[in-house]
């Protein structure tokens, strides 16, 4: 086991305030970082492998080095939006540690030479946002923040900025949008926010995470960090567990261990007498995966070549005494909710899928319709401006193909409880003729 | 499928307005002459305070409408012609905005907030009965907002909810009573099953590093200690208070597509 980066201390009391904070070492990167060359800053980053800790997985370092040299006004904005279902694991740092954001976001400020920095925290977030005034306020009281940090050339304003509920506002140019006051929809890429973003200058957006490890970066030095995890996935990484697990919460881990040290190890597994059914590795966005696959290892590309994604590192567990048709509902209704409505496939194939779904759980559905479900699915994703639409597309499209048998024997099972004529497979042709007896339960 | 075709006031008449065409003939309604609009002055500095922050004063939408609605309970017509007033931006706008983002109401609601977390961690786990058992506990109360809510990022105490801002769980559906009944009497709600006395669950965290002690365990043991600052911020959280004057014409409240 390797030693812990982001949860060390993480609950000594008093942690948020800054002289405990700074008892236990906290800003000390900050100051060596002040005294290095921005460049050099940028390499320790980019030597560091770390990626993006939100859900795309995305090279900081890289991200940074996107943005253009030079004295134009430069924004570095923290997604503190985090509202991807199964996923909790920004609160907890935020809520703990917040000096360690602060000093993280000031250290990737430098790097990035911009000097007006926020945070965009979910309106939910309450007590966390809070928690983070203060932080930011003890900041600045103690220079950290304002006008020539520590003497140095760099300058930086932070604005804690709560949103108002919306889950489209985590995705990063709808939160440009919704920073700039207006509604959350996303914007069409490119240009991306690495060169328009936030008041259409160059802006760097990271997750919380991935700013909070920022100061331990520059304490270990980026090569130092990057021998922990694996080749392309370093680090280490705050798995939040949830759903049918003994004990859900956040953990950290090193990236790369098996995932099923992670669900049942740490997590406890399922309860006593239950079987995993399904389980989400990324939060509600991804692809489920088997219980078969609980032995791959817990990294990006892993997951990846299994057809799913790390996304925000939300694992969700489902056990066996759940319906994978309630699962599916009770996803896409989340999904027609919260779309923004500026994209029609996303638009209307959430308000489709849910449509369907519904006549699936009713049993008034032949497994035909299983077929348009996964066909919707298709043709929402990669067609909408961002990946809302796809954050439904694929979770339910993975179930349908994985899960068809279960699909099937409910609606089945369903039109049997409900008298709705014989079972399909028996009477393909009848079926056909007459179609389900639609509006039986209407 | 619910009858939605035609919204009407609590006591069943019609909304006027509602089946008539918009009238082109006349203007939209343009930013509110802040000669005859009375703005609170606690809200004004606090929108003003909001502008200054930002490169570009509409940033600061967002956190001028919390304040209205803070100060008002709810974004009513009145408190967003304040908003905008103070803002120089028309109420066309700030509606868009406010109607886009959900903790904004744009119909009045009840003061006493709880949103209750029904998304798929939370659900596992009896979150769609919690609801319905605050929702009975709450009964026909107009002083309670008890709403269905989207993942409110705390499935590790699911099912949870958020009472007045503050994440208490989790829950049991007997907590839905004691929830009311505390929200009534105005005391603090469930102290040993708030979220910010909680530890973290990786056992490792809770001694520094050391892999031996565990301090995680199971759900309930956690509460064990508050430190001053939680203490502080879970008497922070407050209930906004809020003139219901203008709640008197009541509309029923929407069939909301999730229910």
């Amino acid at each position: 086991m390797t030693e812990l980066l982001l949860f060390k201390d993480i609950d000594e009391p008093g942690l948020a305030s800054i002289e405990v904070y700074k008892r236990r070492g906290g800003y000390q990167s900050l100051e060596r970082a002040l005294k290095l060359p921005r460049e050099e800053v940028l390499q320790e980053l980019l030597d560091s492998g770390l990626r993006g800790r939100g859900g795309a997985g995305f090279a900081m370092g890289k991200k940074v080095s996107f943005l253009p040299k030079g004295t134009i006004d430069k924004y570095l904005v923290c997604n503190a939006d985090e509202s991807e279902p199964g996923t909790f694991k920004d609160r907890e740092l935020m809520q703990k540690s917040p000096h360690m954001l602060v000093e993280g976001m000031i250290i990737a400020a430098y790097a990035a030479d911009a000097n007006r920095s926020f945070i965009y925290i979910r309106g939910e977030y309450q007590q966390q946002a809070e928690i983070l005034e203060r932080a930011i306020e003890e900041a600045r009281a103690a220079g950290y923040l304002g006008e020539r940090i520590l003497g140095s050339d760099h300058s930086l304003s932070l604005v804690l900025h709560r949103g108002a509920g919306a889950y489209i506002c985590g995705e990063e140019t709808g939160l440009l949008d919704s920073l700039e006051g207006k509604r959350g929809n996303p914007r069409l890429k490119p240009p991306f926010p690495a060169n328009q973003g936030l008041y259409q200058g160059p802006t760097l957006i990271n997750n919380v995470e991935t700013l909070a490890t920022v100061p331990h970066i520059i304490r270990l030095g980026g090569q130092e960090y990057a021998k922990l995890g694996t080749e392309t996935s370093t680090g280490t990484k705050l798995v939040s567990v949830s759903g049918n697990v003994q004990r859900p919460g956040n953990y950290e881990i090193e990236l790369g261990i098996p995932s099923r040290e992670i669900v049942y190890g740490l997590a406890g597994g399922p309860e006593r007498g239950r079987e995993i059914k399904l389980w989400f590795p990324g939060g509600s966005s991804s692809p489920v995966l088997t219980p078969a696959e609980l032995d791959l290892p817990y990294d990006f590309d892993s997951m990846a070549r299994a057809g799913s994604m790390l996304g925000s590192g939300a694992i969700i567990v489902v056990d066996d005494s759940v319906s994978v048709v309630d699962v599916a509902l009770k996803l896409a209704k989340f999904y027609r909710h919260e779309s923004c409505g500026k994209c029609t496939p996303c638009r209307e194939g959430t308000n489709w899928t849910v449509k369907m779904l519904q006549r699936v759980e009713s049993g008034e559905a032949t497994p035909m319709d299983l077929d348009i479900i996964a066909s919707v699915q298709e043709q929402i994703m990669g067609n909408c401006l961002c990946v809302l639409g796809d954050a439904m597309a694929m979770p339910l499209g993975s179930m349908v193909s994985k899960f068809r048998d279960e699909f099937e024997a409910h609606i089945e099972a369903r039109r049997a409880q409900l008298g709705l004529g014989a079972p399909i497979h028996d009477a393909p042709a009848d079926a056909a003729l007459h179609g389900a007896p639609a509006g039986v339960l209407a | 499928m619910a009858d939605s075709s035609v919204a009407r006031y609590e006591h069943g008449s019609r909304i006027p307005g509602w089946d008539d065409a918009v009238d082109l003939s006349k203007d939209p309604a343009s930013i509110p002459d802040p000669a005859l609009t009375r703005v609170p002055a606690e809200l004004r500095a606090a929108i003003e305070a909001a502008m200054a922050q930002y490169p570009d004063f509409r940033s600061a939408a967002i956190p001028a409408l919390h304040a209205a609605q803070d100060l008002h309970g709810w974004c009513s017509p009145a408190a967003i012609e304040q908003v905008a007033c103070v803002m120089g931006l028309t109420p066309a706008y700030l509606t868009a905005v406010a109607t886009f983002y959900d903790m904004f109401s744009t119909q009045p609601v009840g003061r006493q907030t709880v949103y209750v977390c029904t998304n798929i961690s939370c659900s596992l786990r009896g979150a769609d009965r919690l609801y319905e058992a605050i929702q009975a506990a709450a009964g026909d109360d107009p002083d309670f907002n008890v709403r269905a809510f989207e993942c409110l990022g705390a499935c590790d105490i699911a099912p949870m909810a958020s009472v007045n801002g503050a994440y208490v769980g989790p829950l049991e559906i007997a907590d839905a009573e004691t929830i009311v009944a505390q929200l009534r009497a105005g005391a603090e709600v469930l102290p040993d099953k708030q979220l910010l006395r909680r530890k973290v669950a990786d056992p490792r965290a809770a001694s520094g590093g050391d892999v031996d002690s565990a301090g995680a365990g199971a759900s309930g043991d956690a509460a064990a200690h508050a430190s001053p600052e939680a203490e502080h911020n879970a008497s922070a959280a407050k209930a906004p208070d809020a003139d219901h004057s203008d709640a008197a014409d009541r509309l029923l409240p929407d069939e909301d597509a999730d229910a």
